[in-house]
């Protein structure tokens, strides 16, 4: 056990070419995810806290849900879609990097639009009668309603982000796992255990929870000197 | 718009009863100070003139009209300021409103110039004190041109320099033709700015008389209650 661990440890100092290559892609992959997501779901949450429709309570509830999709189905219907036979098997995208972008995009939309949803309702609230009064629309109150609530919804992204980074379903189904092509850091860990190297797997999994701490930092201090600024 | 006519008005919550048959008669100009206890409905009645709350009975007739057919502005007790700039915070007002990009600037200079605040412009409106906040309010409401603006405690909790800031704002706001209606529990402040005085106790307008009147001789049981109530207190300060 302490052999294994020494073992893990030798493995995350020396920096190992095609480690670094396996980072990158998970980077790349769960941060495309997190910005199209943030794209997406800021907008749709903020409007959902804001508009009133019939339906309201029921969308809420599922997006609410939504929050625990558990990633192997969304990897299964995001494989489906992009099969050969699929109705966009055309494409050919089915084991690329883009593939598994799409699938953790879907995995993070409904998370961080149901985060979005909560905290800009909560700020609505406050402000709704004195905007109302004011004479805002309710599509200018999502805008300015989204500036407002900009530093509680980094903890929406920030959500997401975690989410794209741990999960392991969605990417394994429609990436494939390839070594060199669509491997990253949590199909890489199930495959080093699967293949009993617990040691590449602990060091694999140390450097992936060190990078969503690095990540999570970064946004703390970033949101802290803007909080000063701006109050 | 005016004269404002208010009869028979009730808010009446759940069982519970805030006004009841309330009338008030209200002119286009001057300044009308509402007094009465905490508790009394002030920050209601002000609500209910906005459109914001439904009465449960009565009527509210704009000079005819269910609707006011002018601008009506209202600075709340604790005004919403967006995590925005001071300048913004009164740009997004006249925003909403349509019209040029460039008179919209223009104007929201213009009144955070007269509001004192023309400096900060790109300061967080959430870093203001609570007077600057307060200045920043009326100058985004007067930014609008309202022609009636409600104003609920506007110096509640400022010192005595801050109020004298937003005493000078609200006189200008008046003589630029808007009708202020407002409620304070600063009896010196009604007696600097009030033309006449509503005081409201018990659900209803026990009286509404010029500021000189009311002060001199109260004419209800219950507001001479109220200024004794004060009295005390005033007797202490003042020594
Ligand atoms: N939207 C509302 N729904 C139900 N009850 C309300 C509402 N707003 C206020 N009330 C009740 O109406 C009563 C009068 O409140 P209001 O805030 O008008 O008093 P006020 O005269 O402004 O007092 P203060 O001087 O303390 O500001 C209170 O008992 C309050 O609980
Ligand atoms: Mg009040």
């Amino acid at each position: 056990m302490t052999e294994t661990l020494f073992e893990a440890l030798r493995l995350v100092v020396v920096v190992d070419y095609q480690l670094l290559a396996i980072v990158a892609l998970s980077l790349r992959v769960s941060l495309s995810a997190l910005a199209i997501g943030v794209l997406i779901g800021v907008p749709v949450g903020a409007a959902i806290a804001v508009q009133r429709f019939p339906g309201r309570g029921a969308l809420i509830v599922v997006l609410n849900a939504m929050m625990g999709l558990p990633s192997v189905v969304v990897g299964v219907i995001v494989y489906l879609l992009l099969s050969r036979s699929g109705p966009f098997g055309e494409f050919g995208l089915l084991f690329s990097p883009a593939a598994m972008i799409f699938a953790q995009t879907l995995l993070v939309v409904p998370l961080i639009a149901a985060v979005s949803r909560q905290i800009v309702e909560d700020a609505w609230n406050d402000y709704a009668p004195e905007l109302t009064l004011i004479g805002v629309r309710r599509w200018d109150a999502v805008v300015l309603l989204i500036a407002d609530c900009r530093f509680s919804l980094s903890l929406a992204a920030l959500a997401g982000l975690g989410r794209a980074m741990s999960e392991v379903g969605a990417v394994m189904i429609v990436g494939g796992n390839i070594d060199g092509f669509t491997r990253v850091m949590t199909t890489a860990i199930a495959l080093e255990t699967s293949k009993g190297n617990l040691a590449l797997s602990i060091a694999l999994g140390m450097v992936l929870i060190c990078l969503i701490l690095m990540l999570n930092a970064l946004a703390y201090g970033l949101r802290c000197w803007a909080l000063r600024r701006v109050g | 718009m005016f004269p404002l006519r208010v009869q028979g008005l009730a808010f009446r919550p759940e069982r519970q009863t805030v006004l009841q048959d309330l009338d008030l008669d209200l002119s286009g100009d001057g300044i009308s100070v509402i007094l009465g206890p905490n508790g009394s409905g002030k920050t209601v009645l002000l609500r209910l003139l906005s459109g914001l709350l439904a009465p449960s009975a009565g009527r509210i007739d704009w000079n005819g009209r269910d609707q006011p057919n002018g601008r009506l502005a209202m600075v709340f007790q604790h005004p919403a300021l967006l995590r925005l700039s001071v300048f913004r915070n009164v740009e997004f007002a006249l925003a909403a409103q349509g019209g040029e990009r460039a008179a919209r600037h223009a104007r929201t200079r213009e009144v955070l110039e007269r509001v004192g605040l023309a400096h900060r412009l790109d300061e967080s409106a959430r870093l203001l004190s609570g007077g600057e906040r307060q200045r920043l309010a009326l100058a985004r409401a007067w930014a609008l041109r309202p022609r009636m603006l409600l104003l609920d405690e506007p110096t509640a909790s400022l010192d005595p320099s801050a109020t004298e800031a937003v005493e000078r704002i609200i006189r200008e706001i008046r003589t630029d033709g808007a009708k202020i209606l407002m409620t304070t529990h600063n009896l010196g402040q009604a007696q600097r700015l009030a033309d006449d005085i509503v005081f409201l106790a018990d659900g209803c307008v026990q009286e509404h008389v010029p500021v000189r009147r009311f002060f001199s001789q109260p004419q209800s049981p219950a507001a001479r209650a109220f200024l004794q109530g004060e009295l005390p207190w005033r007797i202490a300060f003042d020594r």
